[in-house]
């Protein structure tokens, strides 16, 4: 059994079955990709894992552990992270202060309102690190409100890391990125990939040849196929939805 | 042109407290108590509305009903005034607990009419509660004793109860300047990335406003002690309003703008102590051109000025005046939706 393993997992919105009955095994060690063309249920199904829906039926394991009832904090305590397909961040706190919000999240000083906040430069040097993995560093004082945007999803993949997940989930974390920078981004999560489980949705295929051990393909929130980059590429069926899609 | 902010805000504290220990030679003592506890009231409200983002619309339940108990602590009790404080405060924390519990997960406007609900159903108690509370009468001639001194002159009673109101304005500072104080910004901007962080913020969110009920239930006991009455009033929802005004006037997530707010309110009332019914038109009047001509409130605005003159000055963006830019100046960026 995976890492992650999924059960008939639904989500339906007003008789509109978003994700509909999908089972997904994601072996530990593994990038496994999540396709599909736009509205097939990706970032709900993501949104389900991470607790920020309730699935309509259907069960999440992770790491042996009944996940399914668990509100988002807690799945975060248990070392799954995720990244937002729109980036999601706090406008009024500039970059390094993202990185030590994460990092000082597992600890429990958030809770500390009688003490200085002097005590968080205890955090500065490895945030700083982790900016400087995902080459934020000389940025690391800036607002966010005033660095381009992929800056700002590269913050996304720092404030991932930051949390030293188990198991990324990745949500198009190469949306709207200049070719050098997706570059980059590949660089990263081969590097990050060390000892963790990753959960990426991509729509470029060059991404996910080039990252994917495993591909699942959605459609119409069910599981169109599965398998390598290889063979989800030559399955008629998968060829169709893709081509379907232009169709539309 | 060398002198560092940090210097300038240390003699803006030391300003503050000098001016804390001779307003009752000013300004009549009585008077200058009210400012100093309804200006904490207004702090309270702006530590939840500047930097959790929630608008109280029910905080006179923790000033009224910690008034009450302190009152009746004193009164009936004959405990020592900085005890019927504490018993005041505990008593707003208690209540904070379940109001804050039931409140918080709702947002905006439906989080503003559930604490005025709540609020309504303390005022409803107090009134009724005669046997304890006095009803329409409330509770007269409150003693305030310490130690066998006499503490019957105003002045003397202002001495004696400034250290405490000042122990909350420091609770105020230190709560926002605290890893908790960097969290609670943090959910007020995102809380679903919070959330995704592994912050629980419901619970974070009710900390806070317990925090902030208890800063206005000490303010509330103070008052009743300053005023030697506890009174229906007290627990109105106009009592709630005032203080909301009060930090809209003097800047909302600036912390300090509700005292400036209280003294504008308050001298105000005093000056229009012969007509009361003028009260609340020129309390709207400067309410309304404080809002439209200066949106930041009176510390807001001044403390922008004061930053954009000075680019290079390290801006603290802790609160909301502070952390909304500028339309005007800063050129509005496009939220940015993820590309396909
Ligand atoms: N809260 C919601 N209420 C109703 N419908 C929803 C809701 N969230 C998503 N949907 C619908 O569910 C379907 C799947 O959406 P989802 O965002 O999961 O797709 P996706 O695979 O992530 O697509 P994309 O590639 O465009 O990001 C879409 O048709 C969408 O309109
Ligand atoms: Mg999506």
């Amino acid at each position: 059994m995976g890492l992650l393993a999924v059960h008939g997992l639904t989500k339906e919105f007003r008789g509109f079955h978003a994700v509909h009955n999908v089972d997904l095994s994601v072996e530990e060690g593994t990038i496994h990709a999540l396709v599909g063309p736009n509205g097939a249920g990706k970032t709900t199904l993501f949104n389900m894992l991470t607790g920020f829906i309730k699935p309509t039926a259907g069960r999440i394991v992770f790491d042996g552990e009944d996940v399914t009832k668990l509100p988002p904090e807690q799945i975060a305590r248990r070392k799954m992270a995720r990244s937002f397909q729109i980036t999601s961040l706090f406008d009024q706190l500039t970059v390094l202060e993202h990185v030590v919000l994460a990092l000082q999240a597992e600890t429990h000083l958030g809770y500390r309102f009688w003490q200085s906040e002097k005590m968080l430069g205890r955090f500065r040097e490895r945030a700083l690190e982790i900016l400087a993995q995902v080459g934020l560093a000389e940025i690391a004082e800036r607002h966010v409100v005033s660095i381009p945007y992929g800056q700002k999803r590269a913050l996304e993949m720092a404030l991932v890391l930051a949390l030293e997940p188990r198991l990324l989930l990745l949500d198009e974390p190469t949306a709207g990125m200049s070719l050098d920078d997706v570059g980059r981004i590949i660089a990263l999560i081969r590097q990050v990939r060390a000892g963790r489980t990753v959960v990426l949705v991509e729509h470029n295929m060059g991404v996910v040849s080039e990252l994917a051990d495993r591909v699942t393909v959605l459609q119409r929130g069910g599981v169109l196929a599965e398998g390598t980059y290889g063979e989800v590429r030559d399955d008629p069926r998968v060829i169709d939805a893709y081509l379907g899609q232009t169709h539309a | 042109m060398s002198v560092r902010p940090v210097t300038v805000r240390y003699a803006g504290y030391a300003l503050a407290l000098i001016a804390a220990l001779i307003l009752p030679h000013i300004i009549y003592p009585v008077l200058a108590l009210n400012i100093i506890v309804w200006g904490l009231f207004a702090v309270a409200v702006d530590l939840l509305l500047g930097f959790s983002g929630l608008l109280s619309f029910g905080h006179a339940a923790f000033w009224g009903s910690a008034a009450y108990a302190a009152g009746i602590a004193a009164t009936r009790g004959g405990v020592s005034f900085p005890v019927a404080v504490l018993i005041g405060t505990l008593v707003a924390i208690l209540l904070a607990i379940p109001i804050g519990y039931l409140s918080i997960r709702r947002q905006g406007i439906y989080f503003a009419m559930v604490t005025l609900a709540f609020a309504q159903m303390i005022y409803f108690v107090i009134n009724q509660w005669r046997s304890v509370t006095g009803g329409e009468n409330g509770i007269q001639g409150i003693p305030r004793t310490l130690l066998g001194l006499d503490l019957s002159s105003a002045t003397t009673f202002y001495y004696a109860a400034l250290p405490l109101a000042l122990i909350g304005y420091v609770f105020a500072f230190r709560v926002v300047h605290s890893p908790f104080g960097h969290v609670l910004v943090a959910i007020r901007d995102n809380e679903t990335r919070a959330r995704a962080l592994g912050y629980p913020t419901h619970r974070y969110k009710l900390i806070g406003f317990v925090i902030s009920a208890s800063l206005a239930g000490l303010g509330g006991s103070i008052y009743a002690l300053g005023q030697r009455l506890a009174d229906l009033e007290y627990a109105r929802w106009t009592t709630s309003g005032l203080a909301v005004i009060m930090t809209i006037l003097g800047g909302v997530g600036t912390l300090w703008g509700g005292v400036i707010g209280a003294v504008v309110v308050l001298l105000l009332r005093d000056w229009l102590t012969t007509r009361p019914e003028l009260f609340g038109v020129a309390t709207g009047g400067v309410f309304a051109v404080i809002v439209l001509g200066f949106r930041r409130g009176i510390l807001g605005t001044a403390l922008h000025w004061y930053r954009s003159g000075r680019p290079d000055a390290p801006i603290r963006r802790r609160g909301l005046a502070a952390a909304r830019p500028d339309p005007t100046t800063v050129p509005r960026v496009k939220p940015e939706k993820g590309g396909r």
